[in-house]
């Protein structure tokens, strides 16, 4: 609360009229231990307006969350003498791994295309920089493909109905992540738009991490390659020779 | 019982891993296969990505290889010195399958080349032992079984002749190390022991002596295995070991209930029911690659 008051006093002092957005997560960290399932991130926050009292005007609200860029190369299949195999492919050098939008009304009643483009207000205006493919036709037919994969995977979504504005102040978003989430940090970005303007954007970040056995698992799969592969071989011998053991003796 | 994979990076149920390692090891139990041909297409269907599909079922192939390594062994069935050149070819295999995995997968073709060795393979030998089968017990094939296997004319014409007492053979020992050296290279590829391709390359193309046939197969899959582990680990880093864990607790014990059935069943009938297995598999992927797949786009990090 003290950082808010000293906020709201410094845009009261520069005589700003836009309002400022003051946003928070409700988990900073996110930990990805044996049993996980997935988890809900909670978007939060306050908008305030300079002047000090309640923002007197409808806004609307949209947040994107973005997980970490990745270079990724997709491969498009197609039939070739009946039998369905890889065809045409294209490389993305910033596809994210995680993309969510959700916002307090239907973007297109929001925000214009050109906006909408411009802050990536949507899964089809992620900005994937495509490389190699030139014709545009075709990169669009990559990126629809793309979004529709991971739509399905539950990794890119958009819910125009996931942002709820209490009293013109106050605002939450539920962002669900399934357990196939990529580690990294992930950006959450929350707009305050109004008559078709963004008139304010604040960031908060969250960290995916894999902790504790699983962090050992992968990290030892990625840094001991040889003793890992040899822990896996003895384990599974052992296994088999212990069973054999144990019901030669019932 | 929700478990999570870290190198799978997904969430799966526990229970259904461990039913599917009981599966297949009931399978190997009752065959004397490794079962691997069963756990990768139905991980895969899982939803688990196939390359550590593959790489953790070879890792729980060589845990179900062990227990009847040891049974056959002690009663004999294996011919150590055979074993130890089809290992030896089956190293050099699983060498040759990783380069031509990272090769199939860099040009994005590695799906398809996977599909196609299971549709032909597993149809080929699927059909073969369904007819043998199918003959036994109607009583047509018994003559023919009666006669005294000998090795493929081929086999002879190779030079350096070494004797396999326990084979009862007296051939080169390339004979082996070519069919190890193939073995291995599909195990790579396929992430299968090889066993329901190895045993009938000894009974028709070496003319092995059958009592150590799947005694000897068990054996080479056992080391098999254990370096397609090895090489997955270094190169693809992608066994997931507790993945491996959970599939080996299911066919550790499904090993046992299968073999103590197998003393149960008429051999010649428990061949055509894996011979349907096998066929329905087969004809499962043969349909997948002219079906228009649930997914046109597939994505690879780059």
């Amino acid at each position: 609360m003290k950082h808010l008051w000293l906020i709201l006093f410094a845009v009261l002092l520069m005589g700003q009229r836009d309002p400022i957005l003051v946003p928070d997560v409700s988990q900073h960290e996110v930990q990805v231990r044996q049993g996980f399932t997935g988890t809900e991130l909670l978007l939060f926050g306050a908008i305030l307006d300079p002047r000090g009292q309640r923002a007197g005007q409808d806004y609307d609200i949209i947040v994107v969350l973005k997980g970490p860029s990745q270079p990724i190369r997709l491969r498009e299949k197609e039939r070739f003498a009946g039998v369905w195999m890889n065809a045409d492919s294209t490389d993305f050098r910033s596809a994210p791994a995680f993309f969510a939008v959700a916002a307090s009304r239907p973007i297109g009643e929001i925000v214009d295309e050109k906006t909408a483009a411009i802050y990536e207000f949507g899964t089809s205006y992620i900005q994937l920089s495509p490389s190699g493919v030139i014709d545009t036709e075709e990169q669009q037919r990559f990126a629809a493909g793309l979004v529709d994969l991971r739509e399905r995977q539950d990794l890119y979504k958009e819910d125009p109905q996931g942002v709820q504005i209490r009293e013109n102040v106050l605002y939450q978003a539920r962002i669900s992540l399934p357990s196939s989430v990529t580690t990294g940090t992930y950006t959450a970005e929350t707009f305050a738009v109004s008559r078709g303007r963004v008139i304010a954007s604040a960031l908060a970040e969250v960290e995916v991490r894999k902790v504790g056995f699983d962090r050992f698992i992968t990290d030892s799969s990625q840094n001991y390659a040889l003793a890992y592969g040899l822990i896996a071989v003895m384990l599974s011998v052992g296994m088999g020779w212990a069973a054999g053991r144990f019901f030669a003796m019932i | 019982m929700d478990v999570y994979l870290p190198i799978a990076n997904l969430s799966v149920n526990g229970l259904w891993i461990v039913a599917l390692g009981g599966l297949t090891g009931i399978l190997s139990g009752l065959f004397g296969v490794g079962g691997g041909f069963l756990t990768t297409p139905l991980l895969i269907f899982y939803g688990v990505p196939p390359t550590v599909a593959a790489a953790s079922a070879s890792t729980q192939v060589t845990g179900a290889s062990v227990t009847g390594v040891i049974a056959h062994g002690n009663r004999g069935g294996v011919d150590y010195r055979m074993g130890a050149v089809l290992v030896a070819g089956g190293v050099f295999g699983a060498g040759i399958g990783a380069l031509l995995f990272r090769f199939f997968r860099s040009i994005g073709q590695i799906d398809v080349v996977i599909s196609g060795l299971y549709v032909v393979l597993l149809g080929t030998i699927g059909l073969l032992m369904a007819r043998e089968s199918i003959q036994v017990l109607r009583g047509t094939g018994a003559a023919k079984q009666a006669a005294r296997r000998r090795h493929h004319p081929l086999v002879a014409s190779l030079p350096m002749r070494w004797r396999f007492y326990g084979s009862g053979l007296y051939i080169s020992p390339l004979a082996p190390f070519i069919v190890g050296i193939a073995v291995g290279t599909l195990t790579m590829l396929m992430g299968v022991g090889g066993g329901f391709i190895l045993v009938p390359a000894m009974l028709y193309i070496l003319g092995m002596s059958a009592n150590v046939v799947v005694g000897t197969s068990l054996f080479n899959i056992l080391f098999v295995t254990i370096s397609t582990t090895m090489m997955h680990s270094l190169t693809t880093k992608s066994v997931d070991i507790v993945l491996v864990v959970l599939l080996l607790l299911g066919s550790v014990t499904g090993a046992q209930i299968g073999s103590q059935l197998a003393v149960k069943v008429k051999p010649d009938a428990l061949r055509l029911v894996l011979a349907a297995i096998v066929l329905v598999i087969a004809f499962r992927m043969f349909l997948g690659l002219f079906y228009q797949p649930e997914e046109i786009y597939t994505i690879s990090p780059l």
